[in-house]
């Protein structure tokens, strides 16, 4: 069954849904999420908090709570640089661990709590070196320099004998990330990497990011909130919300004319420096919160935020994952009607 | 670092002059004295007892007295035994050996222990031996250390005779096995609190650490799970134990006076209870002062290794 994956494709992600077991019950946190990537390609993961993302993005490493805590199904086919297809779902864990920093890698939105405060940032990259690559202690140690350099943090070897407490946010991230590429993954899933740091070393980084990846021809999974970002580095795009996916395409298509009520929303929501001039710097924001996942509406999870929901119709059964245009699928009941009339 | 020590020792320094005030004043305050003793001689008259207080200086007003206990105290002189006239720091120092070979005994079997059974705690939340952990510790809390003392005697040394009831050796028999076939009863009654009170709180420092940012991080690189509990997590749950240890000095100390006595140990705690009754006041106060310098360097010594274990407290 692995066999039968899109040959162009490095990760294809099908039917992958999470749920957690807590004492309120079992709650589902993503449904029925499929996508796919290809070498060198960005896809964004957007959406508000609780959204899914960064359970998705957990998923895919393996990183949600083991068995009775979570579950989860679906597949995750992975390309590994052997060529061989293998599903990441149903991996053993000491398989799973031998791909996870080697073969797909992540980093994550925290620098300053991601790394342990008790190690030396030399350690902490060349560990990932060592237990991928069998090598002694000195050599990984030479690789955790050329990656310092590699993600431009100077003086690197002095850097290697720093601890985190040392660094900045900046320096942190960029240490997180000369550690993800450690192996030369072929798959990077960057968790809202630029989210808690200034808005110029946030540039940096995605210049960063950007640059790696020209270089090395990774696929990147760039989970974010953050529309400005998605415009900057996406190739594709795909909007979460209530644990589904609600709409995936094309960065320029989608952003151009997005067709679910909700990415309008999350557009309008975007401050805008040529709408100031005129003064009409008034932003709107989707009203409402995110569902609690214990209690999810019936119907399109978001038709109790929506304008157009329509009674009877959005609050009674799920929209299905339909295809608008090539490549470009929505989850709407009224797409359609909505389209016509902003057209 | 250096002025870091320099100023705790200062802070140590006024702390002892404080224990020493209300040390004295207590103990001189309780009812009865050393003078009570010589009340029951026959043939003693109230004029000879006073002469004896004079002697001894206790007719002085209590300011006065400790003036000068304490003067001579930092000159290193910490007067005589009232019962047998004996230096007090030669008392103590007979005694010492016995104490530490205790606490010490009880403070590894306490922390091989209790970090073991926090860990798996820790590791196996909510499993079998997990509830086991927590629900033993409640137990090893509740349990006076006396009564503990008692029934390990009537179970292990009336009942079955496996272990001696008291003393630290056997007379005549001076070998190491015999020394630690001695050992074990009274170090596993001192622990037991210890083992509860360490299990507890490496238990939840684990848990503390598990859940950080970082420990994800380890295993995002495929860290097998042995390194990420080991290297990283447990590395990082045992700094705050290294204060754990310095805190529960006094708590062992304590616990020692109660061992000592139940186990008739030869150990400054049961010299102190002894000295207590005689109202043999430099000896408790000899024993009080260096309890109390025990506990500050020790906290001191607590606090030198954490800054030495935890890079961000390192000054430099």
């Amino acid at each position: 069954m692995a066999a039968d994956m899109d040959a162009s494709s490095v990760l294809d992600v099908r039917n992958l849904a999470v749920s957690f077991r807590t004492d309120r019950g079992e709650v589902p946190a993503v449904h029925d999420v499929s996508f796919t990537v290809k070498p060198g390609e960005t896809l964004a993961l957007v959406g508000e908090s609780g959204s899914g993302k960064s359970v998705t993005s957990l998923a895919v490493m393996r990183l949600t709570p083991p068995a009775p805590q979570a579950s989860l199904t679906g597949s995750i086919l992975f390309r590994g640089r052997d060529g061989q297809v293998r599903d990441l779902a149903t991996l053993a864990e000491h398989e799973m661990q031998a791909m996870r920093g080697n073969e797909i890698s992540m980093i994550f939105q925290e620098p300053m709590t991601s790394l342990n405060p008790v190690h030396r940032i030399g350690d902490q990259i060349a560990e990932a070196v060592r237990y991928h690559r069998k090598v002694d202690r000195q050599a990984a140690l030479d690789r955790a320099e050329e990656l310092l350099v590699l993600v431009g943090i100077p003086e690197p070897r002095k850097r290697l004998k720093s601890y985190p407490h040392h660094l900045s946010g900046g320096m942190r991230q960029r240490v997180m990330i000369a550690m993800a590429l450690a192996c030369d993954p072929s798959v990077l899933i960057a968790d809202e990497p630029t989210t808690a740091l200034d808005v110029t070393v946030q540039a940096q980084i995605l210049e960063l990011l950007k640059e790696l990846q020209e270089r090395t021809g990774m696929a990147v999974v760039f989970i974010t909130h953050n529309l400005g970002v998605v415009a900057e580095i996406a190739d594709r795009v795909m909007v979460m919300y209530a644990g589904r996916i609600v709409e995936r395409g094309g960065v320029v298509p989608l952003l151009k004319h997005p067709l679910m009520p909700y990415t309008h929303g999350l557009l309008r929501s975007v401050p805008r420096l040529e709408l100031a001039a005129f003064g009409q710097a008034k932003l709107e924001a989707i009203r409402g919160n995110v569902p609690d996942p214990t209690r999810m509406p019936q119907g399109c999870s978001f038709h109790p935020r929506c304008d157009h929901a329509e009674l009877g119709r959005c609050d009674r059964t799920i929209p299905i994952l339909e295809e608008a245009e090539a490549d470009h699928l929505v989850r709407c009941h009224r797409w359609r009607a909505i389209a016509s009339v902003e057209a | 670092m250096a002025r870091f020590i320099f100023g705790r020792v200062v802070q140590s320094l006024i702390l002892l002059c404080l224990v020493s005030m209300i040390g004295f004043a207590v103990l001189h305050l309780a009812p009865g004295g050393p003078l009570a003793q010589f009340a029951l001689v026959p043939g003693m008259s109230q004029a000879d007892i006073a002469r004896i207080a004079a002697q001894m200086g206790l007719d002085r007003p209590l300011p006065i007295q400790y003036w000068e206990w304490f003067t001579r105290l930092l000159l290193g002189d910490w007067g005589n035994s009232y019962r047998d006239s004996q230096p007090v720091l030669s008392v103590i120092g007979s005694r010492l050996g016995a104490t530490l070979q205790l606490m010490v005994t009880a403070t590894l079997i306490a922390i091989v222990l209790g970090v073991w059974i926090g860990v798996m705690g820790a590791i196996r939340r909510y499993s079998v031996f997990d509830y086991l952990g927590t629900i033993g510790a409640m137990i090893a809390l509740s349990i006076p250390t006396f009564w503990f003392g008692l029934v390990m005697i009537y179970i292990f040394s009336v009942k079955l005779g496996w272990l001696p009831s008291g003393n630290r050796s056997t007379v005549g028999d001076g070998s190491f096995f015999d020394y630690a076939y001695h050992l074990i009863a009274p170090s596993i009654v001192l622990a037991l609190v210890e083992v509860a009170v360490w299990s507890r709180y490496m238990r939840s420092s684990m848990l503390d650490v598990i859940n950080q940012d970082f420990i994800r991080t380890a295993r995002a690189k495929g860290l097998p799970e042995r390194v990420v509990l080991f290297h990283h997590t447990m590395r990082n749950a045992l700094l705050p134990m290294i204060t754990l240890a310095g805190l529960e000095l006094p708590v062992l100390l304590s616990g020692a006076l109660v061992t000592e006595t139940v186990f008739t140990w030869p150990g400054m705690g049961r010299l102190f209870l002894d000295s207590l009754g005689y109202r043999d006041y430099p000896v408790v106060m000899g024993i009080l002062m260096f309890s109390a310098v025990l506990v500050l360097v020790g906290n001191l010594l607590a606090d030198c290794f954490c800054a030495i274990a935890d890079p961000r407290i390192r000054l430099d």
